[in-house]
């Protein structure tokens, strides 16, 4: 079912005409209203008027998290603050965390687009939406939250964690939709497992996840643990939170509300914006945001844009899942690379949790990287030399993929620390800054 | 006549072989031989137990990756070159042995020889025809 048909399915002239509208709208209203863009445009000397198509977007400053941080804690809000209804936050885990402020339309709107994509995920009013994403200053929980009651559903808002009360709700309440951070899915799967509880049978039908980087074998072992479709929803704390992209059951990129957000990809060195199918940065901006506006937010998120009409019908841009971070990327011995990149060859081999942990030292001058995994049953075998096989066997495959040699070593199970919302899968002990 | 061995993935860190021993120690579970093969990081802990099934169950309760293989036990004469005798034959018979480990009975004054090969049938044909005495797995879990 398509929620909003007029908006999802408009033709790419209207939605245009509409973007630039709304795009005029939102810059006059952050340059009246909010110091840092007031400022910051007129020491360039750019005004909103300057504005007169969708691509004159580029002659604007971008937003980086780091000015964001600045303005800590309200300092970006829009409205009196008494206006303000809800405020979310970031972990902060790099710095002083952005908080975000909504108002009342804010979330309205939130609950809006939520609704859209969990009617991409097959989801209607007849469903029970187990809501794991924690209740709180992150937005994960609330938006999903918002998201259902719009659509009707039943949320049970039980939050991250209480990790066997889950799998007993999910099987005394006939959970039909999960919502979870990979990681914690398939953490839950195992447990579940554990549990004896029967995923072939259960009422299980559609999942929704986010908030973790993930590879496509990700994906593929979520759905064959919980037997049932898993969506990839997007989003982040400064734009809103989750639903800037969600996917549809086609699951070939996110679609995004483009009467809420104006995305682009740029090249991160050079800045300049890419046509559509080209890799690079993804930059945001709020279309329609009352609370706290923001303009072109570069993500650090690595991603693509599409504009053609989807073969679910919707016709709104979609993005490719974040493939890295334009920030989170290790350079080991001059060598970049992403974590992604080692859990893709880690699931190459045959049965292997994906539970790792990459360790980057430098002892001696020199940059080492170990990865750590975790051992199962079907990895281990009762003499050493068939288990140095199964090293070196992983090695191989994690060489072949980064061109780095690394040292894998095998660690018992449950010995990496299972995440209760984002996992730490790199440790990196150098000193490069 | 094979005996089911119980081997135990263990990180080569500390408290680790403790941890396993505790866990079955917990479970009043009684060890009657012990073998341990290791690398710099990891390593196999091969025991041999009364009550198998239920030392299974409780190690992997606990997390252990575990897992059962057969082996054969062979009773010697705990003098100067029983050992050798029995290679020999292995040997003769062109039998790789994986792995062996060794304990004393101590009412019999008889070695007990545990021994692992790719073939375990073609070994236990090869000890029969040499009159080797093969220990009952019975009589190896409760000496």
């Amino acid at each position: 079912m398509i929620w909003n048909e007029e908006i999802e399915c408009m033709s790419r002239e209207d939605i245009e005409e509409l973007q630039l509208k709304k795009l005029q709208n939102i810059l006059k209203y952050a340059y009246d209203n909010v110091d840092y863009y007031h400022n910051k445009y007129d020491s360039m000397n750019i005004y909103p008027e300057d504005i007169q198509t969708l691509k004159d977007i580029e002659k604007l400053p971008f937003t980086t998290k780091d000015e964001l941080r600045e303005y800590y804690p309200f300092g970006m809000f829009a409205v009196d603050p008494k206006k303000i209804i809800e405020v979310h936050s970031s972990s902060g885990t790099t710095g002083k965390p952005v908080v975000s402020g909504y108002t009342q339309k804010d979330i309205e709107s939130w609950s809006e687009i939520i609704a859209r994509g969990l009617s991409m995920m097959g989801v209607t009013d007849e469903d029970i939406i187990q809501n794991t994403h924690g209740y709180g200053l992150f937005t994960g929980g609330f938006g999903i939250h918002y998201g259902a009651h719009k659509v009707g559903a039943t949320v049970i808002p039980i939050s991250t964690g209480q990790s066997r009360r889950q799998i007993e709700i999910m099987e005394d309440f006939g959970t039909t939709v999960m919502i979870f951070t990979p990681s914690y899915g398939l953490y839950l799967a195992e447990l579940a497992i554990e549990e004896g509880f029967d995923f072939k049978n259960s009422s299980i039908k559609s999942i929704g996840f986010g908030a973790e980087m993930w590879t496509n074998e990700m994906r593929k072992e979520i759905e064959k643990r919980f037997n049932a479709p898993a969506y990839n929803i997007y989003g982040l704390t400064e734009l809103m939170g989750p639903g800037v992209g969600i996917e549809c059951s086609t699951q070939e990129g996110l679609h995004i509300s483009e009467d809420y957000f104006y995305p682009e990809i740029i090249d991160p060195e050079t800045l300049k914006t890419q046509g559509e199918n080209t890799k690079g940065e993804l930059v945001l901006t709020n279309l329609e945001r009352e609370g706290m506006p923001i303009i072109r937010f570069r993500t650090k998120d690595i991603s693509s844009i599409t504009k053609e009409t989807c073969q679910c019908g919707r016709t709104t841009s979609r993005m490719t899942r974040i493939t890295g971070r334009s920030d989170d990327m290790l350079k080991v011995k001059g060598v970049a690379i992403f974590p992604s990149q080692i859990e893709k060859a880690l699931l190459k081999v045959n049965n292997i949790e994906p539970h790792y942990q990459i360790i980057v030292t430098r002892p001696h001058l020199m940059d080492e990287i170990e990865v750590k995994v975790e051992a199962s049953k079907e990895l281990f075998f009762d003499e050493i030399k068939e288990m140095m096989n199964v090293k070196k066997k992983i090695e191989e495959y994690i060489e072949s993929e980064i061109g780095l040699r690394v040292k894998v070593t095998l660690v018992e199970p449950k010995s990496i620390p299972r995440s209760k919302g984002k996992a730490v899968r790199v440790i990196d002990t150098r000193d490069i800054h | 006549m094979k005996i089911k061995q119980i081997s135990i993935f263990l990180e080569n860190k500390k408290g680790r072989l403790w941890k396993a021993l505790d866990t079955l120690a917990k479970g009043k579970i009684n060890i009657r031989a012990l073998s341990i093969a290791d690398t710099s990081d990891f390593g196999i802990l091969r025991i041999i137990v009364q009550s198998p099934d239920k030392a299974i169950e409780l190690l992997e309760k606990n997390n252990f990756i575990v897992k059962t293989k057969k082996i054969i036990g062979i009773e010697l004469d705990d003098t100067p070159g029983g050992l050798s005798s029995v290679l020999k034959i292995l040997n003769d018979n062109d039998i790789n042995l994986e792995y062996i480990y060794a304990f004393t009975h101590e009412k019999s004054e008889k070695a007990i020889l545990l021994l692992q090969v790719d073939n375990l049938d073609l070994l236990i044909k090869t000890l029969k025809e040499n009159n080797i005495i093969i220990v009952p797995s019975k009589e190896v879990y409760n000496l």
